[in-house]
């Protein structure tokens, strides 16, 4: 237990004794301290994130020099076929990029890192509910971990049919290289993450809901909470569906079930026994699931934007209340509009019209929340610091994301972009222009309060500047692209003379792609120097208003050194008549000043 | 800086850089994509301006007084909420024709029967099976034609293709004729179109087939009808006089 001391700093008892191997252990190996278990997902997460990044160089460079030697990797890799990339070892590194990104990457950053670190903070909490749940769920990740990274050395070296693993590729070990053992490897680590993300969702669910402090009402939670909790909704209700999906090939695979194969597949010249099923079941169910996760890896990061944009504009957020109704339809809508990415697949038309009238309104809810954000930073004294910086470059990305959709959404148009690049630069836009780029600004921004130190600015505008310049150049031009047609998942697309004309403009795009990925250099240097010797912070370095700045950097187990008891909404910056330009959430109102109440 | 861009032009070729030459008679696609970018863009501009325009206003290192202190305002979020909802809405509806005369109203005969296929284009790994149905007009008789990737279409007809896949799923993309249609093993599906312009031009896969998925290239012709029936005369003649059978052919 800790106690106070004159001058407000927490003591603990345990610093005093012995801090012997065991304790070691159980303090940041296997802890039940929901910081610690944010920072280990924060760690493994960025390990993977540059392992992903490095797969989609691997991909850029035979789009621009295709069949040619792969520099320096070429010869240790695959010297065998003399240094080029195989059209097999092309399709694995599509699928598993795409499968470390999402699965990997973002969903686990966002929920597993953030939300582990933020959530207890944020709601005046000392830890989860469940604290030995919120354990295992960063544990289960290593057998996914091992699965997805041993997939890369069983025959056939990595998945290769793509991340969404549509049957019969997948499913019949005859019809591509990697549909076998690395297939099956590739389902195990679904499942993996599939259960982490389901132990997560119910602690943030049970956490958000019965451990709030004294006065935190659910319309006083920061945008980050309900971005959270949304998120967890979500993850509840549609993860179960991949879960059973994924078993479900899994028999198809292994024990001659025929849930997605037709009757008379002749694979590779020899008949197929299963049958009796339908490729498209597998599609709707995987949609079912991945539509909602699309958003599983967006909401939480609004979340943390609002949070950024206010603290920086000194200002209220505009329209809290709109704002979560924002979340909540474009969660409600986001369980009906799976259908939008089979409309070319097969799936009745008629079906079409009615996904593709629920798609156009899933843009609303993203419109009030982009128009509320200009309202955030209308009128307010705007510091442009690095996260601050981030969290514009999300606003204005997220905007291109979203408004590329509209085309996508317009059946007659997907018929013509669909599976181009267009798709591809779409869905860029949203999660690295986008998501990344609030994960970038989150970790600038809660990193004092993670470490007690503060990193660089400098080096971190550099990171900014250099990231969000070539983020353009690289993914921009993947529009231009979809508009020539240009149909991605091809090892050689110049196969065909249509696309021949657009070899320079993807060589343009790999060399920006390349310095993208080197630019973060600047990110890590930053990030691992400022651990150990970046200047101390203080509480609260930004003069914010949440609960957690309020609580020691970095917080002690427990975290807080006092009873937090909530008065006001989270955003009370500027109020005229305050003593401060910030109140924060456990400053009693004061004399003279307006809006206290903190729920508008 | 002209000069700088002008040149740059040079250096890189830009032809090539947007929709492939459309050679059917449908317009729809296309419009609706220009209809789209034109509303998108207005949007796009309009929202980027007016956010470098607060960022350079509000500043804060040279904006002086108090912040403009507000939790947002009712009469705001019904304006934003209800112009983009009429506008998607119009924008649903608006492409809904096209929609239903690409998908759903198949060309008809004049006695009221859907227009039958001029060929079968099957999706197989890595190679389109193109099966024509010879003097009777009908698919699965002895008078059948079969080529591997060449497809020979008559100008100015509607044409109806059916196509479907043998081993997995592949995806039927025409680029100059904005068709593309994913074809699933176990189920028969129709496309169809209306060339205006002879030429050759290439058949695409689109969708992940296994790792010669690149290299599953066809080529469709578009020619005059007397071309095509003197074309698909000698496809029959040829196959007639070569040594394989019809089983062979499969
Ligand atoms: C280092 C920056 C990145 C680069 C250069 C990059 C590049 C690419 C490329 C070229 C493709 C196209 C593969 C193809 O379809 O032919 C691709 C696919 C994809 N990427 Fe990334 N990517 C990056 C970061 C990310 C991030 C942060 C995410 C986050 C989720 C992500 C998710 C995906 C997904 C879901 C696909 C779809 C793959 C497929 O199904 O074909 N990427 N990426
Ligand atoms: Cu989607
Ligand atoms: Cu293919």
């Amino acid at each position: 237990m800790s106690s106070i001391t004159a001058d407000g700093q927490a003591t603990h008892s345990h610093s005093s004794h012995e801090f012997g191997l065991g304790e070691f252990i159980s303090t940041y190996v296997f802890s039940r301290d929901h910081k610690v278990i944010g920072i280990q997902f924060l760690f493994s997460t960025l390990l993977w994130f540059l392992i992903g990044g490095l797969l989609a160089l691997g991909i850029r460079w035979q789009l621009a020099w295709p069949w040619s030697d792969m520099p320096v990797i070429g010869p240790m890799l695959f010297s065998a076929e003399g240094g080029q990339i195989s059209p097999e070892f092309y399709t694995m590194l599509f699928t598993m990029h795409a499968t470390v990104m999402t699965f990997l990457v973002i969903i686990p950053i966002l929920a597993g890192a953030f939300g582990n670190y933020l959530i207890p903070l944020m709601i005046g909490a000392d830890d989860m509910a469940f604290p030995t749940l919120n354990m295992l769920s960063y544990w289960i990740m290593w057998p996914a971990f091992f699965f997805f990274g041993a997939s890369f050395f069983v025959a056939g070296n990595g998945a290769s049919s793509g991340w969404t693993s549509y049957p019969p590729l997948s499913t019949m070990t005859e019809s591509a290289p990697g549909s076998g053992p690395a297939q099956t490897m590739w389902l195990l680590g679904l499942t993996c993450v599939g259960i982490s993300s389901m132990m997560g969702s119910v602690n943030y669910m049970t956490t958000i809901i019965q451990m709030r402090a004294p006065g935190m009402t659910m319309m006083r939670l920061p945008m980050t909470i309900w971005g959270m909790f949304i998120t967890a909704l979500l993850q509840a209700f549609a993860l179960p569906v991949l879960t059973a999906a994924g078993f479900m090939q899994l028999m198809d695979r292994t024990v001659g079930t025929g849930f997605f194969a037709p009757e008379g597949l002749v694979v590779n010249n020899s008949a197929m026994a299963a049958g009796g099923g339908q490729p498209l079941l597998w599609q709707h169910l995987f949609w079912f699931y991945s539509h909602p996760a699309v958003y599983i890896m967006i909401l939480p990061a609004m979340g943390m934007v609002s949070e950024i944009l206010c603290c920086f504009a000194r200002k209220p957020l505009f329209g809290y209340k709109p704002m979560i109704y924002a979340i909540c339809g474009i969660a409600g809508l986001g369980f009906i509009v799976w259908g939008h990415h089979m409309f070319v697949s097969g799936m009745n038309p008629g079906l079409g019209m009615t996904f593709m009238v629920a798609t156009m309104m899933i843009a609303l809810p993203s419109a009030v929340k982009t128009f509320n954000w200009l309202g955030t930073i209308y009128g307010g004294k705007i510091q442009f610091t690095t996260p601050m910086l981030f969290a514009l470059a999300f606003v204005s990305m997220f905007v291109l994301g979203g408004l590329s959709g509209i085309f996508m959404a317009a059946t007659p148009v997907d018929v013509f972009i669909h599976d181009t690049y267009f798709i591809v630069a779409h869905f860029h836009y949203v999660l690295f222009g986008g998501t990344a780029m609030a994960v970038f600004g989150a970790i600038y921004f809660w990193f004092p309060k993670m470490f007690g130190r503060m990193m660089n600015e400098p080096l971190g505008k550099l990171h900014f500047l250099l990231t969000f310049i070539f983020l353009n150049g690289t993914f921009f031009t993947m529009h231009i692209l979809g508009a020539a047609g240009f149909p991605r998942r091809l090892a050689d697309p110049y196969h065909y003379e249509t696309f021949r004309p657009l070899l320079p403009m993807n060589q343009f795009m790999t060399i920006c792609a390349i310095l993208m990925v080197a630019s973060q250099i600047f990110f890590i240097l930053n990030f691992f120097y400022s651990i150990f010797f970046g200047p101390k912070a203080g509480r609260n370095p930004w003069r914010a208003n949440g609960l957690e700045w309020q609580a020691p950097s970095p917080p002690g187990h427990g975290n807080f050194d006092f009873q937090p008891i909530v008065y006001r909404g989270p955003y009370e910056y500027g109020t005229p008549g305050a003593s401060d330009d910030f109140c924060p959430q456990t400053q009693p109102p004061q004399e003279g000043e307006a809006g206290t109440t903190g729920a508008h | 800086m002209a000069i700088f861009i002008w040149s740059a032009m040079g250096w890189y070729p830009l032809e090539g850089h947007w929709f492939p030459e459309r050679v059917v008679a449908n317009s729809s696609i296309d419009h609706l994509f220009y209809v789209i970018l034109a509303l998108t863009g207005i949007v796009f501009v309009g929202t980027g301006l007016l956010m470098f325009w607060f960022l350079w206003k509000y500043d804060g290192k040279h904006h002086e007084g108090p912040v403009f202190y507000s939790h947002g305002s009712h009469y705001l979020e019904v304006l934003w909420s209800v112009i983009p909802a009429i506008l998607l809405l119009f924008l649903a509806i608006y492409q809904m024709d096209a929609w239903a005369g690409a998908r759903m109203r198949r060309p008809m005969l004049e006695n009221g029967q859907p227009k039958p296929p001029i060929a079968r284009v099957t999706g197989r790994q890595f190679e389109w099976k193109i099966q024509y149905p010879g003097a009777d007009q009908k698919l699965d008789t002895a008078d059948d034609i079969y080529l591997v990737n060449e497809l020979h279409v008559p100008r100015d007809e509607e044409i109806v293709l059916e196509i479907t896949a043998e081993d997995v799923l592949h995806s039927f993309f025409l680029p100059n004729f904005r068709e593309k249609q994913d074809v699933v093993p176990g189920m028969k599906q129709y496309v169809w179109f209306k060339p205006v312009k002879d030429g050759k031009f290439d058949i695409v896969c689109a969708e992940l087939c296994g790792w010669g998925h690149y290299k599953m290239k066809g080529q469709i012709t578009v020619e005059s009808r007397s071309d095509y029936d003197a074309w698909l005369k000698k496809a029959y003649d040829d196959q007639e006089l070569s040594e394989f059978t019809l089983a062979e052919a499969e």
